[in-house]
């Protein structure tokens, strides 16, 4: 996405109509914030509507700590987004477009982390991949966003999939679909179904946040505008899997199959997208990989379940969304005003740029964990956290390594564009508009301020740990904890950082060189999709023929083994009763004339009357038996179809037989068993007595009920009414669509 | 293919299974018929009569084209489905009431909307199929 340039966005100015969506975040935030001091009281709000009673399915939202951290998040963060994006997305074609998709997502998001109803989590959770698949694809007439876009929506809805399976089967195993019921209860850690609950839901949440192996969706999804990379792969869409594992954790958590799969999963994502981060030039890329990082640290601590470590994912979760919102949004300033985001052409911007540079410089003090941001009281939690997992010197060393990584980056995303010497943009740069300068000044304010008043921080925190997470307490947040193991980490991050600063250049050459004679997951990717196209065509291939006489045969043959091996598998008793008046046995001979007249292969005139013969015949043995509005009914269906089969056949050009003898034969067998079974199978029905309550209970009610004496009738418009208004729809619309293909065939025949 | 005895013929016909579909689908709630029946008569009609003297005449003759026939059936038995709703009943219940001693109900609308529906579906194909085979 290349950013659209001033002397696009000059002439045209974004009206007040596009400040609507920021104003709803923020009014979103507002109304959430009325929600912080009950919840941080401990009590949590809770809105419920028995959306599908019938199911115990239910639209319940509740705020509880952790969806509080969350949705302020996602709405304050959002309306920064928004401010930006006006400015940023000014004069592009598609302005609105983008606003709605936005706001959708946003919605979406907050409805995810609201919900407290398993299924309605479910829906907002795939919401967010529609929407966010929408946003990758924004630049939908350039074939890498389309690409980016389908992946992250194949990744993520596949995950989505196994995410409802998971939920369907905790609902079985806690006997409630109700979130709050479901946490309440003692957890599912010791049922049956726990380990298919685990990978499944597992999978929902490790697809969705990208941790390996299916973290390769995530960069690519940087195709997308950059106000959406800043919202969605900051504080949102990668987030919804972190916050399932944490909103689950007490139900499932705690378990050896739990940590010794999130650790792994977290710890290898971690230290893999820091490498991958390195070797980046772009700006955007390199962001893109620490958000992996990040997603793999929180996945990390959340494999605990001691305070530390969930007060050390909680905390470095707030930490990184506000440093990496703000990042990106100065990464697209950036692009925006130079015209390019490779590390490389730019240098010394922070005299053209001092806001910029300002943001850039706080926010990427907190990335990198300096003091007094708040992140560095993050990063001392996460090493104060790793002690308490196992195994604790594997996860330390990973994390400092990580965290080193992270502050080689952020310095070379943060520092490297605005000092140093003059780079070579491809166009003049210039400074951003207020619009494009608030959110990423005060995120990287807010970054200041938490650090110096942790106490800000640690209600929201304690509520989402204790109250969520259920742990007895939470660990403090201080700018100053001693001199202690964390402290002495610290300070060799900054060490090692600095090194990998200094030697990124020699360091990201032998990165791409080792990394280039490795397979890629892209590529795997790729030869996939190619696989699965490659076997739809080819079952396409042998299915769907085009030939008519193979779709009937095929139909016929299903139909006559159904059939056929119901009857064999359930033998039935068939008791054919010949007793019959004389005049029912002729109009018997007269329908089998019929029928027989149907066959013939010369003439269709003689088929249609065969047919037509066939159904006046049944129609007959309706009056006989009592039935004169399905008799009329036949006869006047008979002699419609027949007009219109006249009208049809009657045009095509003669039969000519081009069937070999050995399909004829084939043919004729195969409607000889469909008859054999047919009529089995009707001789078998009658054999038994029929079951006439429902016939009872039409005769009673008929005229007490609906006032009516036809009974056929006052069935159809009045007890089923609803399926005969549905059966009219399919006829009128089964008739429009007939006249559509017909009229497109006329046009094209007089073209 | 014109003939005159057709031609003629057809014309009393159609009268003829016009009034008859009506007092089919009148009758139908206490005796044999109903708008199903009554429809496909009132569609048997129109089609003798478009085999007789062309699509083209039948079409003047119905004055209204098929599709808007099949539309307003639907709406019809849609509208008759949801006047339950403000009476409080659940859709597509009947209601009943009286105007000068005779019963009259949402049913009778339905059935209505289901007669129309059937007409405008068969004839939107019969015409189409005339038309362009």
């Amino acid at each position: 996405m290349t950013a659209p340039t001033m002397s696009k966005d000059a002439g045209e100015r974004p009206g007040f109509a596009s400040l609507i969506p920021a104003l709803l975040a923020a009014a979103l935030f507002a109304a959430l914030s009325c929600a912080v001091p009950p919840v941080l009281g401990g009590t949590p709000l809770r809105w419920s509507y028995d959306w599908i009673p019938s199911l115990g399915i239910g639209l319940v939202f509740a705020i509880d700590g952790l969806s509080l951290i969350f949705s302020l998040l996602i709405s304050g963060i959002g309306a920064l987004v928004m401010l930006y994006a006006r400015s940023y997305m000014a004069g592009h074609p598609h302005f609105a477009r983008f606003f709605w998709f936005l706001t959708a997502f946003m919605l979406s998001m907050l409805g995810l982390v609201l919900a407290a109803d398993l299924i309605a989590i479910f829906v907002f959770w795939e919401l967010t991949s529609i929407t966010s698949y929408l946003l990758i694809g924004f630049g939908h007439d350039k074939a890498e966003a389309r690409r980016s876009a389908l992946q992250a929506m194949l990744v993520t809805a596949a995950g989505g999939l196994a995410l409802l399976a998971g939920f369907v089967l905790m609902g079985t195993a806690s006997g409630s679909y109700d979130l709050t019921q479901i946490l309440a209860g003692e957890g599912l850690q010791g049922h049956a179904l726990y380990m298919p609950i685990l990978v499944l839901v597992l999978l929902g949440a490790f697809t969705k946040s990208a941790q390996f192996p299916f973290h390769f969706w995530l960069p690519n999804a940087m195709s997308a505008p950059t106000p959406v990379s800043a919202y969605l792969h900051s504080a949102t869409m990668v987030k919804a899997g972190v916050y399932l594992l944490a909103r689950l954790h007490p139900a499932l958590g705690d378990t050896a199959a739990w940590t010794g799969t999130l650790t792994a999963a977290g710890l290898v994502t971690a230290v893999i997208a820091s490498i991958f981060a390195l070797r980046q030039t772009d700006l955007k890329q390199a962001l893109a990989y620490t958000t992996l990082m990040a997603l793999g640290t929180i996945t990390l601590f959340l494999a605990g379940s001691s305070p530390y470590a969930l007060t050390a994912a909680i905390s470095f979760l707030i930490v990184h969304s506000l440093y990496k919102a703000a990042l990106f949004l100065v990464v697209g300033a950036i692009d925006h005003g130079t015209g390019t985001r490779d590390v490389a052409l730019l240098g010394g911007l922070r005299r053209v740029m001092p806001v910029t540079a300002l943001a850039a410089a706080l926010a990427g003090a907190s990335m990198a964990g300096l003091p007094p941001m708040i992140g560095w009281i993050g990063k001392e939690l996460l090493y104060a956290g790793s002690a308490t997992l196992a195994p604790s010197v594997l996860v330390m060393v990973g994390v400092l390594a990580a965290n080193a990584l992270m502050f080689a980056v952020a310095g070379m995303v943060a520092l490297r564009p605005f000092w140093g010497p003059e780079g070579k943009p491809p166009h003049e740069p210039h400074e951003a508009g207020w619009q494009m300068l608030a959110g990423p000044l005060v995120l990287g304010l807010l970054g200041l301020i938490f650090g110096l008043g942790a106490g800000l921080v640690q209600p929201f925190v304690d509520a989402a740990v204790t109250g969520s997470l259920g742990q007895p307490r939470a660990a403090g947040l201080h700018l100053w904890a001693g001199i202690n193991l964390p402290f002495f980490l610290s300070l060799a991050t900054f060490a090692l950082g600095t090194l990998i600063y200094l030697a990124r250049e020699r360091l990201r050459g032998g990165i791409s060189a080792t990394l280039d004679r490795l397979p890629g997951f892209d590529p795997g990717w790729d030869k996939l999709l190619d696989g699965f196209r490659a076997f739809a065509g080819w079952q396409a291939r042998i299915i769907q023929t085009g030939r008519l006489t193979q779709y009937l045969a095929a139909t016929f043959v299903v139909l006559a083994l159904t059939l056929g091996g119901t009857l064999i598998v359930t033998r039935p008793v068939l008791v054919p009763d010949t007793s019959a008046p004389l005049l029912v046995w002729v109009i018997a001979g007269f329908t089998v004339a019929g029928a027989a007249l149907a066959l013939n292969p010369h003439s269709r005139i003689a088929n249609i009357g065969g047919i037509g013969t066939v159904g006046i015949g049944v129609a007959l043995i309706f009056i006989i038996f009592g039935a004169p509005d399905v008799a009329t009914t036949q006869l006047m269906v008979e002699t419609l179809s027949a007009v219109l089969f006249g009208i049809a056949m009657l045009r095509l050009p003669g039969i000519i037989e081009r069937r070999t003898g050995a399909q004829q034969m084939r043919h004729a067998v195969i409607a000889g068993a469909v008859g054999l079974c047919m009529t089995l199978t009707v001789l078998a029905i009658v054999s038994h007595p029929l079951d006439r309550h429902i016939t009872a209970y039409f005769e009673e009610s008929s005229y007490a009920l609906a006032h009516g004496l036809n009974i056929v009738n006052v069935i159809l418009v009045d007890f089923r009414a609803f399926d005969t208004f549905g059966e009219l729809t399919v006829v009128f619309l089964a008739s429009i669509g007939a006249y559509a293909v017909l009229k497109r065939r006329a046009g094209r025949a007089r073209k | 293919m014109k003939s005159l005895i057709l031609t003629t013929g057809a014309r009393l016909l159609i009268a003829l299974f016009l009034v008859f579909s009506l007092y089919v689908l009148l009758r139908g709630h206490n005796a044999p018929g109903g708008g199903f029946i009554g429809g496909l008569i009132a569609a048997c009609g129109f089609a003798i009569h478009a085999f007789a003297s062309g699509v083209a005449e039948a079409r003047r003759a119905l004055h209204v084209d098929p599709r808007t026939i099949g539309t307003l059936g639907l709406a019809c038995a849609l509208i008759a489905g949801l006047m339950a709703l403000p009476l409080g009943a659940e859709p597509f219940a009947g209601i009943w009431g009286e105007i000068a001693d005779y019963k009259i109900s949402s049913v009778l609308l339905f059935d209505i909307g289901v007669y129309l529906a059937v007409v405008g579906g068969i004839l939107t194909l019969i015409f189409a199929l005339e038309e362009t085979l």
